[in-house]
């Protein structure tokens, strides 16, 4: 199973797409590694520099709507080898929360007012996150700060979570 | 309780229920092209599953990049090539026989009412237009696709969107669906189904009903579905006229995908197909959208007409009707892209490719090569184009560059004029 802890990044925006994610230009890679150093390359979003922001951090909290466009896995790839395996916002484009889950990995819908107060509380601040998925807890953590936000999972997306994806359970149940 | 096309379609085609309500699918057929197929064909060898399910039900053409434009884009054709004669896969269409994937495909038969599709590629929404259950999806998926014919969804609800009225002249599907993203805007059917109906679809060519559920995902829908009818059997009857013994007998047996008078909908809407104005959008996002009128004057450095959106023959006896005994404007480029060797056979063979031309037209192959800045019309920063594709995020034509999205005819009239402006400059209407 993947980690999901780590520095938290912010991006305060709605539809961020898979062209801003990972470019077009580099799908012609068959690597994932060589992915790493362009995610968020085109992002257009004041003040962020996917060079200086990206660096360390493990989870996403951004808002609606996120990864919206294209099929490409490449956008979950391009998150995986920077080591980010968690991205909450308050819901996602179809195809992505899929891949998302396809890979292990965890896309996490929470109510738009909860999302609303975690970008007030935390955003611009130096902040860690704990998932406890043993009790479906998110532990935010900046400095002397510390607040739990209760999530949901299915007992499915649960399943690839920890098989680490959906490959090797299909091929073994279907 | 009556059903929805997507319900009907689920039903069967379900092999399992997982908790959390998503359904097990079986898929009627797995089409695979060279971006995201490569990586998942690599994969499946180092798990040591380097199997596929039935190579008569996978379709696989080169297409996104054609002919390669460097070593890497030869590698992934490369691959596909290989694994195509490996795994005895007839249906693979390398170059001189490729086209767009959603333009192919269906041109091939390969998309029947009541199938189940997928591939890595979120435009795979096109083929709905057939009263398929069709979806983009991601590698891993498109891997267990590939592998073992099946897919998993959750239960989608349906949005229904009547279209009442007939269009006015010079307003056409790529209008409608843009006005319709405008009022769903890009989130407003995650997760769901569109049904399209009423009579300005209905008399719609299959041409058209693809331009509209190809845009579905850019409202986030899962796909967009037309009910079949005689359009549709016409369509297919060269595919299917072995197996029913008229015409007739195939609308019949079709007719059972439609969706029931009483299925229960998450939301209808209504629009008036009479009342409509040619639009374009404005922004990074398909849902900034506004008429033509208002965005009139707007320099253009290039016009780009194809895609799997509107590279097909209909799209290009559209602009070519309007680009006729004219030159495209000094500072502007214009690139057309015939979707598939047969469009492209066709408009040569109905003088529309000497129109584009005698107009300044750069006709290149079919591929889809500028849709997504790979190749073949790539925007440089600060430029904008005037595109009959489907997405006008930022940098999705090259780094920096601004797209418009619009009809084949307002993308004509806008290349001769240099200006965003409406094809009835050019067709004598008011
Ligand atoms: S034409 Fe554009 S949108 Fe269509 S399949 Fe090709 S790249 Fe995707």
């Amino acid at each position: 199973m993947k980690e999901f802890n780590g520095k938290v990044l912010f991006l305060n925006r709605s539809d961020i797409n898979t062209d801003e994610i990972i470019p077009a230009k580099y799908l012609t890679e068959i690597t994932k590694e060589a992915l790493k150093s362009f995610l968020l390359e085109d992002l257009t979003l004041e003040g962020f520099d996917p060079k200086r922001d990206v660096a360390e951090k493990k989870v996403v909290v951004t808002r609606a709507n996120f990864g919206c466009g294209s099929s490409r896995e490449h956008a979950p790839w391009a998150l995986e080898v920077n080591g980010i395996n968690l991205v909450i916002a308050e819901n996602f484009a179809r195809i992505f929360r899929q891949n998302m889950y396809n890979c292990g990995m965890i896309a996490c819908e929470l109510p738009e007012k909860t999302v609303d107060d975690l970008f007030k509380e935390f955003a611009g601040k130096e902040t860690e996150l704990a998932t406890d998925l043993s009790r479906n807890v998110f532990v935010f953590k900046s400095g002397a700060s510390t607040k739990e936000v209760p999530f949901s999972i299915s007992g499915f997306d649960k399943a690839l979570v920890e098989a680490g994806g959906w490959v090797e359970y299909a091929d073994a149940k279907y | 309780m009556g059903k929805t096309t997507a319900q009907k379609i689920f039903d069967a085609h379900r092999i399992d229920t997982l908790e959390g309500g998503t359904s097990v699918l079986r898929l009627d057929a797995v089409f695979c092209h060279e971006i995201t197929t490569p990586i998942a064909i690599n994969d499946l060898a180092a798990r040591g599953k380097d199997r596929v399910f039935d190579p008569d039900r996978i379709k696989a053409v080169i297409d996104h990049v054609t002919p390669a434009k460097d070593s890497k884009t030869a590698e992934q054709g490369r691959i596909m090539r290989e694994w195509a004669r490996r795994h005895k896969i007839k249906d693979f269409f390398d170059i001189g026989r490729n086209g767009v994937c959603h333009a192919l495909f269906p041109e091939k038969g390969f998309v029947r009412p009541g199938y189940t599709v997928i591939m890595g590629d979120s435009h795979t929404c096109t083929h709905g237009a057939f009263c398929a259950f069709a979806a983009g999806i991601g590698t891993t998926d498109l891997e267990v696709g590939i592998l073992k014919g099946i897919c998993t969804f959750k239960e989608p609800k349906t949005i229904k969107v009547t279209v009442k009225g007939k269009l006015p002249g010079g307003v056409y599907a790529k209008d409608v669906i843009l006005t319709i993203i405008r009022q769903l805007t890009v989130n407003g059917a995650t997760d769901k189904v569109i049904e399209f109906t009423g009579p300005a679809v209905d008399a719609m060519s299959m041409e058209s009903r693809m331009t509209l559920c190809n845009m579905a995902i850019e409202a986030g829908g899962t796909t967009g579905i037309c009910y079949p009818d005689m359009t549709t059997v016409e369509y297919l009857w060269p595919f299917i006229k072995d197996g029913f013994k008229d015409k007739k007998a195939a609308l019949e047996a079709y007719s059972q995908w439609k969706a029931d008078p009483d299925a229960v909908y998450e939301k209808t809407i209504e629009l008036d197909a009479s009342g409509m104005e040619p639009v374009v959008t404005f922004g990074y996002k398909p849902d900034q959208v506004k008429t033509v009128k208002e965005m009139e004057g707007t320099m253009v450095d290039q016009v780009y007409l194809g895609s799997c959106t509107n590279g097909r023959i209909e799209d290009l006896r559209i602009a070519a009707s309007v680009v006729k005994g004219h030159k495209i404007a000094d500072a502007v480029r214009a690139v057309v892209s015939p979707a598939t060797p047969l469009i492209f056979d066709m408009a040569l063979k109905e003088g529309l490719i000497q129109i584009f031309m005698d107009a300044g037209f750069c006709v290149t192959n079919p591929t889809c090569g500028a849709c997504l800045g790979m190749s073949n019309g790539v925007l440089a920063n600060g430029e904008v184009c005037a595109s009959t594709t489907n997405r006008n995020f930022n940098g999705r034509m090259g780094k920096g560059g601004m797209v418009h999205l619009m009809s084949p005819a307002s993308a004509a009239a806008t290349a001769i004029k240099g200006t965003i402006t409406n094809s009835s400059l050019y067709k004598g209407r008011k």
